[in-house]
């Protein structure tokens, strides 16, 4: 070994080489420039995933099997990455669930702090093996009630708001017997 | 595969990183260029010497412009020179120093100078506005989520599988930053950090918070990898790169098993067989493993076969995972204590165990012989991950 007590040139850092930090409201007063890009997208959904939101707007949860692995494919794609075959039919899942997981959040979108926190997770869906599911929001229950393996079940916009988006489940709410 | 039998041994002899912060005055191709110099002037070489550059950057989003390989060119000594550019999300880190490494294994190349850079502070308001774009537009991206979440969501997951305590995954940001006291590039470095001040941070998405959270960061680092057989005349312990691998998930994540990463398994097979390492356990001496959350170090280390799953938590509060432990892990720091300029961690990841191998680390050096280390990164959309083995010979 070297001797330990060698610093290594990289750390040896000449004046005017090594980065300077600045402050958000230093950098109003160094010369920059902003800007805000223009650019609007139109994506379409696809095969799978249009025919899914059709019938997220009648009211049903819909996945695609792959008898090879027995997979029902919740989000659903016409082919199987893992098989790497087409898919072989449409199958409708019941609407109802478990908590695979969640996150108690207290930022939205943009990482702003709010107080009233966004119940939000990962769906189990019934009807499928496990990991086939979608995330989504919760509610009517409380940050403390919520936990991994709660059955739930998919609340629905009423009929005429719903517009084929995954917003068309409002959320899930624990399921009542 | 044919992991054998590589064409040629490569190493790396050089390393540099700049200034790691969440607002750098330098632009992107500056930093690049501070780096790069660094690395070069500590190989002895000029850029005349290099015969190919690869550049690691992530989303294109950060800074706003198209190609960033192109935008970082000219900082990054690319002109006029076989060129490309790498990216992994968070694993381009080590999946650009493992480009390089292929361009001298394949034999194509004699010299070559990796460089990763990151300028995430200048998106506005926050670097989330841009992670945002990360999201599935048509499933995902109408619940307005943020890119936290999922972490949350992951780490939940794992915590119910295995049993862990949020308290024992909290003690690796204490250790973690720590560390980085007498890191001379450190934005987040604290020695009188303690597990309560985490425990007690700000909550972001529960289970995460504040303190189990790496910070968005500036900077650029760079390392310079050679042929092995001219290693020796260019420095005193050049460090080898013995083993890489990597490998990618579905992403459809919500189809993924959360808790285990089995995407890591399987690149750091790859790199253990590549490297002749039957058992990690025993042969590896030091570790820098992702960790842009607490709980991602004890994940990888575990996927890294270094702990058994959901052991390698414990191990931290035990203390096994200090820089003086059984396995120094992050000794530099990491993410959680330097900072996380998402390429740009190539300098606290593979430059790190370069320096740390070839006994140049500082304060920071790890008392006990150390001969071979593993690191390893991971991104996209939490889905991919690149291992590489570096050894002393
Ligand atoms: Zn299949």
């Amino acid at each position: 070994m070297a001797e330990q007590t060698k610093e290594y040139r990289a750390t040896l850092k000449p004046e005017g080489v090594r980065g300077k930090s600045i402050r958000k409201d230093e950098l109003r007063e160094v010369p920059h420039v902003t800007s805000r890009p223009n650019a609007k997208y139109a994506w379409a959904a696809g095969v799978a995933m249009s025919r899914f939101l059709d019938e997220l707007k009648e009211g049903r949860i819909v996945g695609r099997k792959c008898r090879k692995c027995a997979r029902v494919l919740v989000p659903p794609r016409m082919f199987c990455e893992r098989c790497y075959r087409q898919t072989d039919e449409w199958v409708e899942l019941p609407g109802t669930a478990v908590i695979e997981t969640f996150a108690v959040s207290y930022l939205d979108t943009d990482a702003n702090r709010i107080k009233e926190p966004i119940l939000v997770g990962v769906v189990d869906l019934d009807g499928a093996p496990p990991h086939c599911g979608f995330m989504h929001y919760f509610d009517e229950m409380s940050p403390d009630e919520i936990h991994i393996g709660m059955p739930v079940e998919a609340v629905w916009k009423p009929k005429e708001e719903r517009d084929g988006a995954i917003t068309d489940i409002r959320y899930f709410r624990p399921r009542r017997k | 595969m044919n992991l054998k039998e590589t064409n040629r041994s490569a190493a790396v002899v050089g390393a540099g990183m700049t200034l790691f912060a969440s607002r750098l005055q330098e632009t992107g191709k500056e930093m690049t260029w501070e780096a790069a110099k660094m690395a070069l002037d500590q190989a002895g070489l000029t850029l005349a010497d290099i015969d190919a550059v690869i550049l690691g950057t992530a989303p294109d989003a950060f800074d706003g412009v198209h190609k960033k390989g192109e935008w970082l060119l000219d900082g990054a000594g690319g002109v006029g020179k076989p060129y490309m550019r790498v990216y992994t999300g968070g694993g381009t880190a080590v999946m650009a120093p493992i480009a390089g490494w292929w361009h001298v294994a394949s034999g194509m190349y004699d010299k070559v100078l990796v460089l990763c850079e990151e300028k995430m502070s200048s998106v506005q308001p926050h670097a989330q506005s841009a992670f945002g774009h990360i999201w599935d537009p048509i499933l995902d991206r109408p619940l307005k989520p943020n890119l936290v979440w999922i972490f949350s969501m992951e780490m939940q997951r794992y915590m119910h599988k295995y049993d862990v305590s949020y308290e024992d995954i909290a003690s690796v940001a204490v250790k973690n930053k720590r560390n980085a006291v007498g890191h001379p590039c450190a934005q987040l470095a604290d020695p009188d950090i303690t597990l309560e001040d985490v425990i007690n941070s700000e909550p972001m998405a529960l289970p995460v918070r504040r303190l189990d959270i790496s910070p968005p960061s500036d900077g650029a680092s760079a390392v310079v990898i050679v042929r092995g057989d001219m290693a020796h005349d260019l420095t005193e312990i050049p460090v080898f790169i013995d083993g890489v691998g990597w490998c990618i998930d579905t992403t459809m994540w919500t189809n993924r098993d959360l808790a285990f990463p089995e995407f890591v398994v399987k690149a750091a097979k790859m790199a253990y067989d590549m490297a002749g390492i039957d058992n990690p356990k025993k042969e590896i001496d030091v570790a820098e493993p992702y960790d842009p959350f607490d709980y991602k170090e004890v994940q990888h280390l575990e996927a890294l076969g270094l702990f058994e799953p959901g052991e390698a938590a414990r191990a931290t509060r035990e203390g096994k995972t200090q820089r003086d432990g059984e396995l120094p892990v992050c000794p530099s720091g990491g993410l959680l204590g330097v900072g996380n300029p998402i390429a740009a961690t190539l300098g606290i990841k593979v430059g790190e165990l370069f320096w740390q191998l070839s006994g140049q680390a500082g304060v920071r050096q790890v008392k006990k012989d150390i001969r071979t280390g593993v690191t390893q990164a991971w991104g996209d959309l939490m889905q991919f991950s690149s291992v590489l083995v570096m050894r002393r010979h």
